[in-house]
């Protein structure tokens, strides 16, 4: 199941998000990469060198837009203006699915900056998943929303997080960013077993999914992005594909930031994992 | 309790400023316990208490936003100390929470809060404005919008008295203390950091903003702008300074130069030497543009080509 109606039938491999440090090497080198994901909000800007940077990238490589500001969670109704701007990026980049988190971040306008978790009720299932259609039927491209890792859980919560994720995403009609580090990280802060989250999300519906690295502390792991990926989350990942088949997945390494070969051999390791791609290599 | 509500007493303790040991506060801003304001909607785990569980998030809030001011501002922290500028920042913060989607915006009101709060920035407030006010424009010369260039086949310049616009990144800023100076040392100091030690690098910040400050203000007439997407600063005379001004604010050509030879002792026989040599200077910089209307007239016709 490598294309369905959530990535836009398309069939990406491996990929890496676009940074900052790694400008200069990708527009010199040319390395091959088979897509690019790139952090919308950076590049809704009015011009300069990022957007210059963005049209070089996209002269020879895919780009998918991966937001972290859409707060479908939010109280607020959408943002209209917000919107326009993201569409004129969706025109330039041809994204053909975008991605944003399921969460919250800002309350009467006033912006958090952070991707807070849901309380995972039916109330809050309703209005998330209304946002996604206002937006959706807005950007007219597929939306897929990202579970995110989470350090807290809220007493009125009704269900588990891939139930509500479930909720969300069919009440919606939209697909998924599986973050499977996102689920071993809050598997271990919240004790439950991530291989539960993996089966018990709709495989149909995953667009896309995230591996990345993270920071082990005393008494929880904080999602840091800025490590290798650990066996954990590979064996996560493994039964990702195999329920879902091959899918689009990216690389996330966001601190700390090794050279492109690292972080692209890193990225490139999800081809283990992946039956006809193990075989061809 | 419902989303909303979750959501109003979550934002509240997480923008509640950090203790100085950067702890969450053990009181929320209405005087109650927090430890009981988190367990109210917060569920406890076998390691974590309900407190910490929503410290971990008021702690992220706090470095995210303040690492980002620490970034955008190297020279105000420069001038009053990482201390006083990490205060700073928090109080900052504390009346002017983010309002935008992008932390690209988060000193988009330092220069008016400051104004308003001069005590944060005594006793270099009027050095330390002009750095804050150099820093912005900086920011909004990076990633302003530039327009097309304007070209000698523009029909523009075949007008009588024509308005010339200016591409929308530049900002012209004038300043009391030679703070672009003041603020690529700081940068150079701080990339020559690895070399020598912290404490170095910052001895030398000291003493360059000390030199500054002991300086009789003086006016600088800067433009801030942009070369192959590096952002670049450039001092004018008065004159040339007042004569973009005026562009800028939509005169035309002759009022612009009017208002820039008023206080002037220029002979007038000078006058047209001088403009054409700023035009031929300035345009090769890209510093004019089509006027908007121009573009999207421009945009509409090739639209209608079959």
């Amino acid at each position: 199941m490598p294309a369905n109606a959530f990535n836009g039938f398309t069939d990406f491999g491996v990929g890496i998000g676009l940074r900052v440090p790694h400008y200069q090497h990708i527009l010199s080198e040319k390395p091959v990469v088979s897509w690019f994901e790139i952090i919308s909000e950076n590049y809704m800007i009015d011009g300069g060198r990022p957007l210059h940077v963005l049209e070089q990238i996209l002269e020879r490589y895919r780009v998918v837009q991966h937001g972290v500001s859409m707060y479908f969670g939010s109280p607020e109704p959408v943002n209209r203006e917000h919107l326009k701007k993201l569409k004129a990026l969706v025109r330039r980049t041809q994204t053909p699915w975008l991605t944003d988190h399921l969460c919250w971040g800002s309350v009467d306008g006033t912006y958090s900056h952070d991707l807070l978790p849901m309380p995972y009720t039916f109330e809050a299932a309703r209005h998330t998943a209304q946002k996604i259609r206002e937006v959706r039927d807005f950007l007219e491209i597929p939306i897929a929303v990202e579970n995110v890792s989470s350090y807290a859980e809220f007493h009125v919560s009704e269900m588990t997080e891939w139930e509500f994720l479930t909720e969300v995403v069919e009440s919606a009609d939209c697909g998924i960013l599986l973050d499977v580090n996102n689920i071993y990280v809050s598997s271990r802060n919240h004790n439950f077993d991530p291989d539960d989250y993996v089966d018990g999300v709709p495989a149909e519906r995953v667009a896309q999914i995230h591996i990345a690295g993270h920071s082990k502390f005393e008494k929880y792991i904080l999602d840091t992005h800025d490590y290798p990926v650990i066996d954990p989350v590979w064996t996560l990942y493994a039964r990702a594909v195999e329920l879902g088949g091959r899918t689009a997945t990216l690389l996330e390494w966001d601190d700390n930031i090794p050279s492109f070969a690292e972080v692209h051999n890193e990225a490139l390791k999800a081809n283990r994992f992946i039956p006809e791609m193990a075989v061809a290599s | 309790m419902n989303l909303l509500e979750i959501q109003h007493r979550m934002l509240d303790a997480v923008m509640q400023p950090l203790t100085p040991g950067e702890q969450m506060q053990p009181r929320a801003r209405d005087g109650k316990s927090m430890r009981e304001v988190a367990a109210e909607f917060i569920k406890p785990n076998d390691r974590l208490s309900s407190f910490e569980r929503l410290e971990i998030y008021n702690r992220q809030y706090w470095f995210r936003v303040l690492a980002s001011l620490d970034e955008d501002f190297p020279g105000l922290r420069a001038i009053i100390g990482q201390r006083r500028f990490d205060a700073l920042c928090k109080a900052y913060l504390v009346d002017c929470p983010s309002q935008s989607f992008t932390l690209r915006n988060l000193g988009s009101r330092l220069e008016s809060w400051l104004r308003s709060h001069p005590e944060w920035i005594q006793p270099r407030a009027s050095l330390a404005l002009d750095m804050v006010r150099l820093e912005w424009a900086e920011i909004e010369a990076f990633d302003g919008a530039a327009e097309p260039v304007l070209t000698p086949g523009d029909a523009l310049a075949s007008e009588q008295d024509p308005q010339f616009s200016l591409q929308p990144y530049l900002q012209l800023i004038k300043l009391r203390y030679p703070v672009d100076d003041l603020l690529v040392a700081i940068r150079k100091d701080s990339s020559e950091a690895g070399m020598a030690s912290n404490a170095v690098s910052e001895r030398r910040k000291q003493t360059r903003v000390r030199k500054v400050a002991r300086q009789k203000p003086q006016a600088v007439y800067l433009v801030v702008h942009r070369v192959e997407y590096s952002v670049y600063f450039k001092r004018l005379e008065p004159e040339a300074f007042t004569f973009l001004k005026a562009l800028r604010e939509g005169k035309t050509l002759s009022d612009a130069v009017v208002l820039a030879f008023q206080r002037s002792d220029v002979h007038e026989s000078n006058l047209l030497g001088i403009v054409q040599n700023w035009f031929e200077n300035w345009s090769t910089l890209g510093w004019f543009c089509r006027p908007k209307s121009a573009n999207q007239e421009s945009i509409s016709s090739s639209e209608r080509q079959p």
